[in-house]
């Protein structure tokens, strides 16, 4: 276990400035790796990159499925690109390139979607992209990843340099607690954060110190949560989720995403795939989502509390969760 | 130095209109035993493939990952059939693969699939030797091949990246997002090859959508223009080897073609663009075709 005393309050970076710092030991470990993005290098944490590696990299104007297509072509001439924007034009603009350019050929690309989700906050509601996972979780061969600090970014950052096939790395405007030293990142390798015995809080991104905080809170009323960070949506820890399942019968799942088609519908999947198999016990599931709508401007905090995705909304979905489990 | 004006009817030309011909043979064949695919393109594209393949591009059929070859990447993909009768034809792979195009467990798929390695063992997710890259929706192959030139660029490699496209998908905002930065980057090593036949599936292109005049926009993206008669077959060649030997900016070859060519009751017929013969006009396709071949009196052996 990799856990580390989080501090929740002072925070200083995020995932994508973890993303940022990766970047630049892998081009610098790797002639091969090349960074692209589209007139964000700033926003995206690439802007010391871009100046200290102009070779590698490759500024594309504001054209994102232009993008990832020169992405794809670069990845046809041997190289390792990391093509950046924001999430909601990247995958959101540029989806049919990443299905057919980089997806079916399965190429070595890394699209990474900065800006992700509510926290973007000011923006609104047209950059605060709360679809991206389930867009780009149907991909065949695409590996998605949602770190939840910058360590943890910045260890998935190399660890994709590795990765043969294509991937999505999600990253946050806002920054977050360090919840991981980043050592032990695994793809596809659920992490507990925290043991307990009553119920899994299964989160990922920004959410994650967010289940952290609601296990401290459900502790005082003498109930263990187990914390478990979904990192990779894609390919999905089945294990994790079956012991969990297995453990305690009662799971909540908390990403800053809609409630249809993200982490929750992916735990979901395996639960309801398993049961009666690998899972042995009735076991039910409390999503903590966006509940099917468009979000808004405002500060991160305000906007993330007006949507529910807060400690308290995971401490009521636990409490819910297991009345619910009780009744079986 | 070359004779670049070479006489009309030379030993080459007639040639090049020989395997052109058996080309355009192979895509009815391939269209109408599948029963589905699109043959207005393809026929029209035949003389440009084979004077590409047969004597302007560094390739070696046989080893097809030759590292000093020259790429040629399709963003028309729909126009494969093409494609796949002249890697055929040049000893890509074997020609009996052409008669499984479109069928189940094929490798030649309705729109080319590229895998940089084996997927697997089914005989799908093989590679097809010689196709470069994956296409099929319009608009994402010039962004491809301008990644891939880059890349070259940059490692200071001499490889010359060719890309087929269609006029109708420069209606794609794609294709002049990739247009914008092979100007940018100068990419004189990227060679897009337009298929400008006028015609899309629901008519003729100035009706549906002008695109036109291509010359002038791409000139203002930075693009340098050769217009050639696409059935012409040593002028294009003419054009490769001047391109190749060295150009200011970067240079499109805009090649007027006539859609369905080699068939008469096909050529210049968007109807065409989709439609699947039936069995009557696959036999007069042929036959056309094969007066064509007759009438060139060309002894493939004798050279």
């Amino acid at each position: 276990m990799t856990l580390i005393q989080p501090n929740f309050t002072n925070l200083t970076q995020g995932p994508r400035d973890g993303f940022g710092a990766g970047i630049m030991v892998a081009a610098k470990q790797n002639p091969r790796v090349v960074a692209l993005c589209s007139d964000l290098d700033e926003s995206v944490r690439l802007a010391t990159f871009a100046h200290n590696f102009p070779n590698q990299f490759v500024e594309v104007g504001v054209a994102e499925q232009n993008l990832v297509g020169v992405a794809a072509g670069l990845a046809l001439g041997g190289l390792k690109p990391f093509a950046a924007s924001y999430a909601a034009f990247n995958p959101g603009r540029n989806w049919d390139q990443l299905r057919v350019s980089v997806c079916y050929s399965n190429l070595p690309v890394t699209i990474v979607g900065g800006h992700a989700g509510l926290t973007v906050g000011g923006d609104g509601a047209s950059h605060q992209i709360l679809e991206d996972i389930a867009l780009t979780r149907v991909l065949p061969n695409l590996t998605v990843i949602v770190p939840c600090d910058a360590a943890q970014a910045y260890a998935a950052t190399l660890a994709l340099v590795d990765h043969s096939g294509p991937a999505y790395l999600r990253l946050s405007r806002v920054d977050t607690p360090d919840l991981t030293d980043g050592l032990n990142f695994k793809i596809g390798q659920a992490q507990i954060l925290r043991p307990g015995t009553d119920l899994t809080i299964f989160a990922t991104g920004v959410m994650v110190a967010k289940a952290l905080q609601a296990a401290q809170t459900l502790q005082i009323h003498n109930l263990q949560a187990q914390v478990i960070n979904l990192h990779t949506i894609k390919p999905i820890d089945v294990t994790a989720i079956v012991r969990a399942a297995n453990q305690s019968g009662v799971i909540v799942t908390a990403e800053e995403h809609q409630i249809y088609g993200g982490l929750g519908s992916a735990v979901a999947e395996v639960v309801t795939q398993n049961l009666g198999h690998q899972i042995t016990q009735p076991t039910v599931i409390e999503m903590v989502a966006v509940n099917d709508c468009f979000g808004e401007s405002g500060p991160a905090d305000a906007v993330m509390e007006k949507y529910h995705l807060t400690t308290e909304a995971i401490v009521a979905a636990a409490e819910k969760a297991l009345r619910r489990r009780a009744q079986l | 130095m070359e004779n670049l004006a070479a006489p009309q009817f030379s030993p080459d030309l007639v040639r090049l209109k020989y395997l052109a011909t058996k080309i355009r043979m192979a895509i009815i064949k391939m269209v109408h035993q599948a029963q589905s695919g699109h043959l207005a393109g393809a026929l029209g594209l035949a003389d440009l493939y084979t004077a590409l393949y047969f004597g302007a591009l560094k390739h070696h059929p046989f080893d097809p990952n030759w590292s000093q070859r020259d790429y040629v990447l399709v963003s028309n993909g729909h126009t494969c059939p093409v494609w796949y009768a002249t890697l055929a034809e040049a000893g890509y792979f074997p020609k009996v693969w052409l008669s499984r195009f479109r069928q189940l467990d094929s490798p030649l798929q309705g729109h080319p699939h590229f895998f940089p390695k084996i997927q697997d063992e089914t005989e799908i997710n093989q590679p097809v030797p010689g196709v470069e890259n994956t296409s099929g929706p319009l608009g994402q192959g010039l962004s491809q091949a301008a990644g891939l030139a880059l890349s070259l660029k940059r490692a200071q490699k001499p490889n010359v990246v060719f890309c087929f496209l269609s006029d109708g998908e420069h209606q794609e905002g794609q294709t002049w997002e990739a247009y914008m930065l092979a100007g940018q980057y100068h990419l004189t090593n990227l060679v897009p090859i337009i298929d400008h036949n006028n015609i899309q599936i629901s008519g003729r292109i100035d009706q549906i959508m002008s695109v036109n005049p291509l010359p002038t926009k791409l000139r203002a993206f930075g693009w340098d223009v050769w217009q050639i008669n696409g059935h012409d077959q040593l002028e294009f060649q003419k054009a490769i080897r001047l391109i190749k030997a060295g150009v200011r900016r970067p240079t499109a070859i805009l090649a007027e073609t006539i859609s369905g060519r080699g068939v008469s009751f096909m050529e210049n017929k968007f109807e065409w663009h989709g439609k699947i013969p039936s069995q009557a006009e696959a036999a007069n396709a042929i036959t056309e075709l094969t007066t064509q071949l007759d009438n060139l009196n060309y002894d493939p052996h004798s050279t």
